[in-house]
């Protein structure tokens, strides 16, 4: 007893630790070190409902488990998409998998875009390379109900030409006159014809109402920072500005503790935090 | 025993071989009994089956970076305070079997662990430590996330404390509001006492099972004269305490402090070396470690206790976010007593001491916060002086 005696009975007592198998359906590169999986549940099962910017831990057999974010569209269950980038053990070991390959999936975990707060607004959408891909839920969602929103700004920065994430899709919503699109690389040689530069200078020429705009931004720290003081800059209020964190996550529901930013635990407070709550621990030295 | 037993919080006055009793009725209901012994130089905690097991006749000597057993003059049970292991390695065990996964011709299935775990009896808690695991009950079952492995160990723990009339060096729970006196969450709450023509022990009951425990010894209802004997000792140890540590104020003060220069100095002390951490009864951190079998058919995943003073913990890809060891003692001290605030209500240090013993270097958390309190009034001191 003492205290434990409010425990619930261990029926009543899921185990979070313990991964729904999911079968690849389709696993195809993207660009020369990103690559997208589309998963099944192993069970035939339904799949699970996610929200925008949420996040599942991916587990391959013997290898390990990794938090990736879900890129697929909230509103098609099946398959379970996630865009990685291969930088480690475990993405390496995802990056070989096949069709009909097994992988552990435990989520989905985390916060979500306010896409529904956003209703009403203009929205600019700012990713970083593979930031991209926690966005996409995003692009899906809102140009399923594209009527309820303003203007719609995607800016979007990578390394190279050669890194543009999801450029077939990219292409087709460049098509169409709802959607403003942005791209812009580090670096580039010819036939490359389109802006060269960071990210941020995309935001002065992009056309929004400041004060009815929703910004959501997900990338390498430093490029949100800057985002930031761009978008405020511009007029933005700093509560309409939200961002997606990445810190190391081993469990994704605030056992392990790896994920902690200050008092925030990246992996269930966030990873999709609104900016003042994240402003003072953003701006620390190594927090 | 007489009826007025049944009221919890009455206190009661066994002898010694009313604790093996204690004890032999535990084990006759199932408990696997644990608590303090020696081994290995240290008082750590490991099953104890009779009186004799307890480290009768010792008593620890505890500094910054020190830790000694020492023979005691009388032949108290308790007469030292807590060793480098906690009550955490039962409930929380520093390496936790989560599942096993094995294939079959392309077919994955999963396996999880078998959940027949002890009914611990744990005899000897301080009442720091009954905080520590009241600590770990809101990190693992407190938020909408439960942990079914630790819920599980923690279920049936019965707790016999141990009321500190005697503190440690590095002792500060008067500090952290936990004790010397344990107040609530025990089953059954002991004060020894040990004069020198007698040795006896107060004990009342917090809890209906101990109540019924508590039912089949043989007691006496405790004098006013020995009730006013163990308060005056227990009055006497908070007073005593090894160490102070001003909890004003103290998560502003953390956060307030993120970038003052004393935690370059502390690093300069700093080893990184995790011993703290893994001393700590409630630093709860841990990792995974994923193996195969050599044939490739099975794989394990496995918990185990991790460190923030290791590089690998903040790791993500292109470097790990706390590089510096100035960055990760601050992450250390300011979740213990500050965020730790933020995130479960209540703060992550106990006074138990610990890390202060066990840190091979002797840094003192109690110091290392005086130092930034000092730093503060030294600023201000300075501010006025311009003025």
């Amino acid at each position: 007893m003492a205290n434990a005696s409010e425990i619930l009975q261990p029926e009543a007592l899921s185990n979070e630790m313990l991964p729904r198998l999911y079968t690849v359906n389709k696993l195809y590169k993207d660009t020369h070190d990103t690559f997208t999986m589309e998963l099944v549940p192993a069970d035939g099962g339904p799949s699970m409902s996610f929200l925008p910017g949420q996040f599942n831990m991916l587990y391959v057999f013997g290898v390990g488990e990794v938090p990736i974010s879900i890129s697929g569209d909230p509103d098609r269950a099946i398959p379970l998409v996630h865009t990685l980038r291969e930088v480690g053990s475990v993405t390496s070991a995802l990056r070989t998998l096949k069709a009909g390959d097994t992988v552990g999936v435990r989520g989905p975990y985390g916060t979500a875009w306010p896409v529904d707060q956003a209703v009403g607004h203009d929205l600019v959408l700012l990713a970083g390379g593979i930031g991209l891909a926690p966005l996409r839920p995003v692009l899906y969602s809102i140009l399923f109900r594209r009527r309820k929103y303003g203007k719609v700004v995607l800016l979007f920065g990578t390394r190279s030409p050669g890194d543009i994430l999801y450029k077939k899709e990219l292409q087709k919503w460049r098509s169409r006159f709802d959607l403003d699109i942005h791209i812009t690389v580090d670096r580039a040689i010819r036939p490359w014809r389109g802006n060269v530069g960071v990210v941020t200078s995309l935001i002065p020429r992009a056309s929004f109402d400041p004060m009815h705009t929703t910004a959501m931004i997900c990338g390498p720290e430093i490029m949100m920072r800057f985002s930031i003081m761009e978008l405020t800059k511009r007029g933005v209020p700093e509560d309409h500005i939200w961002v997606s964190m990445e810190r190391n996550m081993k469990c994704g529901c605030g056992f392990c503790g790896h994920c902690q930013c200050g008092p925030l635990f990246v992996c269930k407070d966030g990873p999709v935090f609104v900016y003042p709550r994240i402003k003072d621990l953003m701006n620390k030295y190594e927090i | 025993m007489n009826k007025d037993a049944s009221t919890t919080g009455e206190q009661f006055r066994i002898t010694q071989d009313q604790l093996q009793k204690l004890l032999d009725v535990l084990r006759d209901q199932g408990y696997e009994t644990v608590g303090p012994t020696v081994r290995e130089g240290v008082i750590t905690y490991d099953q104890i089956d009779g009186v004799e097991d307890l480290p009768i006749g010792w008593t620890d000597e505890q500094e910054p970076g020190k830790y000694r057993l020492k023979k005691r003059s009388d032949k108290a049970l308790f007469g030292y305070v807590v060793g480098p292991h906690s009550w955490k390695k039962f409930v929380y065990p520093p390496r936790q079997l989560l599942w096993r996964m094995h294939r079959d011709n392309g077919t994955q299935k999963l396996e999880e662990p078998s959940e027949d775990y002890p009914r611990y009896a744990f005899f000897g808690v301080r009442s720091c430590e009954i905080q520590a695991l009241a600590v770990q009950d809101k990190v693992f079952m407190g938020s909408d996330y439960r942990d079914r492995y630790y819920a599980l160990r923690r279920k049936d723990n019965l707790i016999i404390a141990v009321n500190c009339v005697e503190p440690g060096g590095t002792c500060f729970c008067a500090s952290m509001d936990t004790g010397p006196k344990a107040r609530k969450a025990f089953d059954l709450a002991l004060t020894e006492i040990v004069e020198k023509d007698q040795h006896y022990f107060l004990i009342e009951s917090g809890s209906d099972i101990g109540t019924d425990i508590l039912s089949e010894l043989k007691s006496d209802p405790a004098t006013d004269k020995q009730i006013a004997r163990a308060d005056e000792l227990l009055e006497k140890a908070a007073r005593n305490m090894g160490r102070q540590l001003d909890t004003t104020d103290i998560k502003d003060l953390l956060y307030r402090n993120a970038e003052n220069r004393h935690w370059e100095q502390v690093a300069k002390r700093c080893l990184s070396c995790s011993n703290c951490t893994m001393v700590c009864p409630t630093c709860f951190c841990s990792t995974v470690e994923d193996t195969t079998d050599l044939t490739g058919t099975s794989a394990e995943r496995v918990r185990r206790w991790d460190s923030c003073f290791t590089l690998e913990f903040s790791y993500i890809h292109g470097g790990a976010v706390r590089p510096s060891e100035h960055t990760r003692y601050r992450h250390w001290i300011t979740h213990k007593l500050a965020s730790w605030q933020d995130q479960f209500g209540t703060s992550g240090c106990v006074g138990c001491g610990r890390c202060i013993t066990w840190c091979p270097v002797g840094i003192d958390i109690t110091e290392e916060i005086k130092s930034l309190q000092d730093s503060e009034s030294l600023t201000s001191d300075e501010a006025k002086a311009k003025e």
